[in-house]
């Protein structure tokens, strides 16, 4: 089988630091080639110099696409030669319809004028491709995002792709809709699109790829080809991080207590739609010293759960008694929730968790000013003195703690989150996906940091998509569907499994 | 993305200096400011700095200034006030009625004033941060529906003379205390204490940063800055003690920087504005009652534009139904020149300051050099451009 794509010698830098360093990549014909490598290592900077967003002559190398060397100077050129690049952060407009949005900057239009026969009926022909069942004239922001991935795709699609790129295309999809999207690849396939594409989950890619690189620190580690051979993810692994991840779970010796905090017959209605229950009856409850998890399928409501807790910040017509140390407890606004030692961090790092222009430091004090300050002055050595207390303890990676939060890759990002709630000294620590896109070894620490917290006899639950760390971290799992507890497992009856059937076997139920 | 980063647990790296790129930026105000001013000075023969023109510019643009210090943190939070200057033009025209028709004493008269218009600040804020409707409009109704009672208040008339007291607020000087000298000594002993306090608190920030271990300037550079500063308070003092002495307004302006920095820089409601302009629902989810801290800096803002519309009424004079109009664009031109940004959560009190000096020290220069208003106009308006334009340029570099 031929190339359809050779990038040679790529090397680029940034002022300061080498962001890549004689990259080789060979992609051959109708493959389904995975990219590889921890934050940072250059995968994204790496697609970046293909599609043309960095222009030739910033980078040194060559890049030979179906057997020709190009010099991409835009993405347009690019584009036109049929590479396709999906970004991990969506570009869809969320108040354009799905049919806008798949032909925007390639309006079906003559002379300026749009042909909207022409338009739905070529976005309903995508949309079955991609298979996809919405009206092409539904608003984006009306999908969730499994279904604003595929649109993206379908915008793909129409734009004559033969080498389709994904970044990232699952970090935000559950399970199913990241099993839909790994199908359509292989469907791409079989009609002779070549695909790239860059995850950090290893069970997936050992699903589709058909060969893999490994990139760290913006060289190429190594090439496999998986057919020729299978390849087992502690290799891939060893790769990636350059050393052997024994265990990707640190062990813990769990020192269970007394209940901590139960919740009974807790509802919450849809914070738009009054009626509409997102929540319905739940009892659960978490012991001091317990790590217990939440799991379900994306949407099942574990976030609008957790955050209705967090003093009401969602929902509405909020019902059930909470009790904290077997004491009933008012948990009406965000700062009682704080004040009763109750700390929720957000799955959504950017938009919810932190001020992203702010420092680290400022950052890390937000939700305990009072305790760095004396009647109401800020104490700024005692500030200094805790954020690089948390920047040295949670292993941040800064230049210093007045560095910019904006700055920081997603697994220092969320350190900060955590530095932030752990400073606020709360006894209930609810973590919303606690590791969502962040590299392996910046997991493990945070997995780290959470088992020390239950040590010190705090209780933790932790909302998760990933089964595998449930599995590895809880003590119990709770399994959730569509606003309901499903299931309950102890640690050592839980399997992945398990965990599934109990969804299916509600779904079955509720139908 | 693009940052090379390894798994291993790298110890954490030894803080850096900040480069003079990051003081170009930090500094880049004052040196702009300070162009202007050796620009004008030359224009006018230096006319601009002679102890009379010095006085006038304070007198000119204090209620400018004060009323920046209130945009500023409205800005910071994430909204806008249009409606500062009808506030102004109300509550000088509601003291007007007092003193004049009523014979209120000044000082009841002036309580009162500020009461309505932390009153009015409340009821625009009410709107703006418990029924999110965006203060572009609230303010904008505002600016109508004030400019309008102003109009009705004063029956379409100007309304004068004031009281003498009153009229101190504005023209008067800092009394001196020892007789017979040329110079203002008290004048000057307070700006000679006010260097010292300046340098002292400087020393104190650098020895605290020093034992925290955050990075900060060299110590020539601090010396240079340090010393530049106390030169220039100095200057300035001792130009101004030769002439009247210190305007009362500059007392006033000086407490109220003192203090409004202060609030921004060390207090935790200063901080949570910050936070609430930099991302709304992160602070919320932070335990910060954004709602509560957004309507306050409105009423905030209302007790400052009632002050300077006293401080403009006292300066004419009189209350005219013109009062006040389009000082919103210098007091928000101020606080964007001076670095605050257009999205929130970004903004100094020292850097709405200086903006306001500059547009201050522009209107006087062309005045002085003959400029007309329509071109005063445009070069403002290019200046204004120039500045934000410049203040992305540096964002987008670093």
């Amino acid at each position: 089988m031929d190339a359809i794509l050779e990038m040679r010698g790529i090397t680029k830098t940034f002022p300061g630091v080498n962001a890549l360093d004689n990259v080789n990549l060979v992609v051959r014909r109708g493959e389904i080639h995975a990219i590889v490598g921890e934050n940072g290592a250059g995968k994204s900077t790496l697609m970046k110099v293909l599609s043309g967003v960095y222009p030739h002559g910033s980078y040194d190398g060559q890049i030979i696409y179906q057997g020709e060397e190009r010099h991409f100077r835009t993405i347009a050129d690019s584009e036109k030669l049929g590479i396709i690049i999906i970004h991990q952060e969506l570009a869809l407009v969320p108040q354009l319809s799905i049919a806008e949005n798949v032909f925007l900057g390639n309006e079906q239009a003559r002379y300026g004028v749009i042909d909207w026969l022409a338009v739905m009926s070529r976005t309903k022909a995508l949309l079955a491709t991609v298979g996809l069942d919405e009206p092409p004239e539904t608003l984006v922001t009306h999908l969730g995002v499994g279904k604003q991935q595929l649109v993206e795709i379908a915008k793909a699609l129409s734009k004559e792709v033969k080498l389709l790129i994904l970044d990232e295309p699952t970090a935000s999809l559950n399970e199913s809709d990241s099993n839909v999207l790994l199908e359509l690849l292989l469907a791409f396939q079989a009609q002779g699109i070549t695909s790239i594409l860059i995850s950090h989950k290893l069970n997936e890619i050992s699903k589709v790829a058909d060969s893999i690189t490994v990139l760290r620190d913006g060289a190429t580690v190594e090439s496999f080809d998986c057919r020729a051979e299978p390849i087992s993810e502690d290799r891939i692994i060893r790769n990636m991080v350059g050393r052997a991840l024994d265990d990707r779970y640190p062990k813990r010796e769990p020192a269970i207590g007394a209940v901590l905090f139960e919740v009974r017959n807790w509802s919450v209605d849809h914070h738009r739609h009054a009626g509409r229950q997102v929540v319905k009856n739940i009892d659960l409850h978490i012991r001091r010293g317990e790590i217990v998890g939440l799991a379900g399928l994306m949407g099942a409501g574990r976030t609008e759960f957790a955050m209705s807790l967090f003093g009401r910040a969602y929902g509405r017509n909020i019902s059930g008694t909470a009790t904290l140390d077997g004491e009933p407890v008012d948990l009406s606004s965000i700062p009682k929730a704080i004040g009763h030692g109750i700390a929720y961090a957000t799955e959504d790092r950017k938009h919810l968790g932190l001020v992203l222009g702010s420092s680290i430091m400022h950052n890390i004090s937000l939700a305990n000013l009072d305790g760095i300050a004396r009647h109401t002055v800020i104490d700024d050595g005692r500030e200094s003195r805790v954020a690089n207390d948390y920047r040295r303890q949670l292993k941040i990676r800064s230049a210093d703690i007045l560095q910019i939060a904006g700055n920081l890759s997603g697994g220092n990002q969320q350190k900060v989150v955590l530095s932030k709630w752990l400073y606020a000294d709360p006894r209930l620590l609810i973590l919303d996906e606690p590791t969502r896109g962040i590299d392996i070894g910046a997991k493990y620490e945070i997995y780290t940091i959470i088992n020390r917290l239950a040590d010190e006899g705090k209780g933790v639950l932790m909302i998760s998509s990933e089964m595998p760390e449930l599995l590895g971290v809880c003590d119990r799992i709770y399994v959730m569907n569509e606003g309901r507890l499903v299931a309950e497992m102890d640690r050592a009856e839980a399997s992945q499994e398990k965990i599934m059937r109990s969804i299916v076997k509600a779904g079955e139920m509720a139908s | 993305m693009s940052v090379k980063l390894t798994a291993d647990s790298r110890p954490p790296r030894q803080p850096v200096k900040p480069s003079m790129r990051g003081h170009l930026r930090e500094y880049g105000m004052i040196l702009s400011l300070a162009v202007i001013v050796i620009f004008f000075e030359k224009m006018t023969n230096g006319a601009l700095l002679l102890p009379l023109n010095l006085t006038n510019l304070v007198l000119q643009n204090s209620y400018i200034v004060i009323m920046a210090l209130g945009m500023l943190l409205v800005i910071v939070a994430g909204h806008i006030d249009l409606s500062v200057g009808s506030v102004a033009g109300f509550i000088g025209a509601m003291a007007a009625v007092l003193m004049v028709q009523f014979h209120l004493n000044f000082i009841a008269t002036s309580v009162l004033c500020l009461i309505a218009g932390g009153a009015i600040g409340a009821a625009q804020g009410y709107w703006i941060a418990f029924f999110k409707i965006p203060s572009f409009i609230v303010t904008l109704a505002g600016m109508l529906v004030f400019r309008g009672l102003c109009l009705v208040v004063l029956a379409g008339q100007s309304i004068g003379p004031f009281p003498p007291t009153f009229q101190k607020l504005s023209s008067g000087f800092l009394p001196d205390l020892v007789t017979g000298s040329k110079l203002n000594v008290t004048s000057l002993a307070l700006t000679i204490v006010l260097t010292i306090a300046v340098i002292g608190l400087g020393l104190r920030n650098r020895i605290r940063r020093q034992r925290n271990g955050v990075a900060q300037d060299s110590a020539l550079f601090f010396g240079l800055k340090i010393g530049v500063m106390a030169i220039i308070i100095l200057g300035l003092g001792y130009l101004l003690s030769s002439y009247r002495g210190l305007p009362n307004v500059l007392v006033i302006m000086i407490v109220l920087i003192a203090l409004y920095s202060f609030v921004t820089l060390r207090t935790t409601i200063g901080r949570r504005i910050y936070a609430l302009g930099g991302n709304e629902k992160a602070a919320k989810l932070s335990g910060i009652k954004t709602e509560r801290l957004a309507f306050l800096t409105f009423v905030n803002m209302g007790v400052l534009s009632a002050l300077a519309g006293l401080i403009f009424a006292a300066r004419l004079n009189t209350a005219t139904p013109k009062a006040g109009t389009s000082f919103e664009l210098d007091v928000i031109a101020a606080c964007f020149i001076g670095g605050a940004s257009a999205s929130g959560g970004v903004g100094k009190v020292t850097g709405a300051v200086i903006g306001a000096f500059v547009m201050g020290i522009m209107n006087n220069g062309m005045s002085i050099v003959g400029v007309g208003i329509d071109w005063q106009q445009v070069i403002k308006g290019l200046v204004l451009l120039a500045a934000v334009c410049f203040d992305v340029y540096n964002r987008n570099r670093s």
